[in-house]
């Protein structure tokens, strides 16, 4: 190792990852946002013959976001955070380096491949599991090389202890390397039993034990997709933007230890009152509850951290949009324990307020802080100060007023959803049949798309103000300790 | 086995689990203060990791082989009084 004097860190890999964040953030969100539009005025199914279908575009959706977007996102800021708090730089390791390129554009060539295969409709219908075997091993490899390099890294740090969001980035490494790999497990039929085409496969389990592997899956994809990476963010650019220290080392431990104890039991809660056995659902249902214990803890651990500094909300944009990160964060885990529970899930489920409280977390909690992130890494990749202040004042407040459109006009219309569906005339018959509640339904499902467009509209004022913090703000000659730089 | 038997003897599962993570968290919650009670941990120390993260800034727990032995020698030059 050289000396450490002479050395600088190297954002190259950085700043590959958060082009591609926003761009599949814009791909993403824009494909949701058309798709709300279809639950609400089903005509819109029509612009692009096949490829622009609810049931083409609503995996490309979910796996835009969850896998372009999030993904990027935890890339970007883990080659921006790995190297700070390990203080050591990927410049240190060529051969590091070459990993963190490879990873890289493995992973676009990656996404190209799931993009063409999901509008095709070449799928395995399993939810955010849709990919084909060709697809899954290229996804191993791209998974492969990042924990080369993380673990690489972690191997020529100087300093000795890992900072809690190594700890937490370490976490969605392992996690979503078990859960992929055993969801995963598919029998590629052309060449077993020589049906279907050669990507073609089915899954390696059946029935129940199928449902019981893909929800232990699924909802641990939004543990260690969602959850984990995003609270190492946030660990991270709370205390640097703010200058704050972490408000108690202890309770990151220890929230840290119950969420990786504690979540890989909650997926039950997927299958209430479905074929899978009893004890599955009451442990889901019961572990769930429990969960609001750790989450809450880094989530208070954060707002506490914010002690004696709350002024800083007011005048840094990018503290509003951590703390208001965090709070949605608490909001979503509340929400989740209290849907999993079984007789409120015998209302809920299968209603619109499961996809009203998916957005709480993936807007308010994992967009936030990944567009915080981003912003807070700005100056200090691109040597500039950040475009316009204003601009991002703008942007908070349009998603926010977006994503409270979302989850309430969700709130009602899920649960007057599930009274509907349940309800019933003195002689035990249904009082409502199914294109009642649609009709019911439709000025709420019209909310829930204008609420995704104004997030969207944020999210281009977002990519405006990035590209020209870029190239066109103001060069700045030192790197700013805490606050980050930003022109009016 | 019949049906009630299974449910006594989940019931009986579902008790000693409920004690046993109870006793293993508040251990845990104990063992972190009373390590740092008694000196052998200081924790938080870590929490102003992020903001001490220029290249250039002292490591807390410093990596570097001849230090550590050093480290160790004045240790047990200290045991050995």
């Amino acid at each position: 190792m050289q000396s450490s004097n002479v050395i600088n860190y190297d954002y190259t890999i950085a700043k590959y990852f958060a082009i591609a964040t926003i761009v599949f953030g814009i791909i993403g969100m824009s494909v949701g946002v058309l798709i709300a539009f279809q639950m609400a005025f089903p005509e819109l199914n029509n612009l692009a013959g096949e490829y622009g279908t609810f049931g083409r575009l609503r995996p490309l959706h979910t796996d835009a976001v969850a896998f372009g977007f999030t993904l990027s996102g935890i890339w970007a800021t883990w080659y921006y955070v790995g190297q700070r708090v390990l203080k050591v730089s990927l410049a240190e390791s060529p051969f590091l380096m070459f990993m963190a390129k490879l990873h890289f554009w493995l992973y676009i060539v990656g996404v190209a491949a799931v993009v063409v295969s999901l509008l095709m409709g070449i799928t395995t219908s399993k939810e955010y599991a849709e990919f084909e075997w060709p697809i899954d091993i290229a996804i191993v490899l791209v998974w492969v090389i990042w924990g080369i390099g993380l673990f690489g890294l972690i191997g020529i740090r100087r300093e000795k202890t890992l900072y809690i969001s190594i700890w937490y980035y370490i976490a969605a490494f392992l996690g979503v390397a078990m859960l992929y790999l055993f969801n995963n497990m598919e029998v590629p039929t052309y060449f077993v039993a020589g049906m279907g085409k050669w990507y073609h496969s089915v899954s390696m389990y059946a029935g129940s034990n199928d449902a019981m592997v893909q929800w232990w899956y699924g909802h641990n994809a939004v543990a260690f997709v969602f959850t984990v990476p995003i609270i190492a963010m946030i660990y991270y650019f709370l205390p640097k933007e703010s200058g704050q220290p972490v408000f108690s080392y202890k309770l990151s431990l220890l929230s840290f230890w119950g969420l990786m104890f504690v979540y890989l039991w909650a997926g039950g809660h997927h299958l209430l009152y479905s074929t899978v056995p009893d004890w599955v659902q009451t442990m889901g249902s019961l572990f769930s509850i429990i969960l609001i214990l750790p989450s809450w803890g880094s989530a208070i651990n954060m707002l506490l951290t914010m002690k004696g500094e709350w002024g800083q909300i007011k005048e840094n944009p990018l503290i509003k949009f951590y703390v208001l990160a965090s709070t949605f964060y608490m909001l979503s885990t509340i929400e989740g324990p209290i849907q999993a529970i079984k007789s409120v899930n015998a209302l809920a489920h299968f209603t619109d307020w499961i996809p009203g409280h998916v957005h709480d977390g993936t807007l308010g909690w994992v967009g936030f802080m990944i567009i915080g992130a981003l912003f807070h890494m700005a100056p200090r990749m691109y040597k500039r100060e950040i475009y316009s202040k204003k601009l991002i004042e703008i942007q908070f407040w349009i998603q926010t007023t977006g994503i409270v459109f979302y989850f309430t006009s969700m709130w009602i219309a899920g649960i007057t959803q599930g009274m509907m569906w349940r309800a019933t005339d003195q002689y035990g018959n249904l009082a409502y049949s199914f294109i009642d509640t649609v009709t019911v339904l439709h000025p709420y499902y019209t909310l829930r798309a204008v609420g995704g467009a104004l997030y969207l509209l944020g999210v281009f004022m977002w990519a405006y103000n990035m590209y020209k913090t870029m190239t066109a703000s103001k060069a700045i000659e030192f790197e700013p300790q805490n606050a980050s730089p930003m022109a009016a | 086995m019949d049906m009630e038997t299974i449910r006594e003897l989940q019931a009986y599962g579902y008790a000693f689990f409920t004690v046993f993570l109870a006793v293993i968290l508040y251990a845990y919650i104990y063992h972190l203060y009373k390590s740092e009670k008694n000196g052998r941990r200081d924790y938080e120390k870590y929490a102003r990791m992020a903001l001490d993260d220029e290249i250039t800034d002292s490591p807390v727990e410093k990596i570097e082989p001849e230090y550590q032995e050093k480290d160790k020698e004045e240790r047990l030059n200290e045991l050995a009084k």
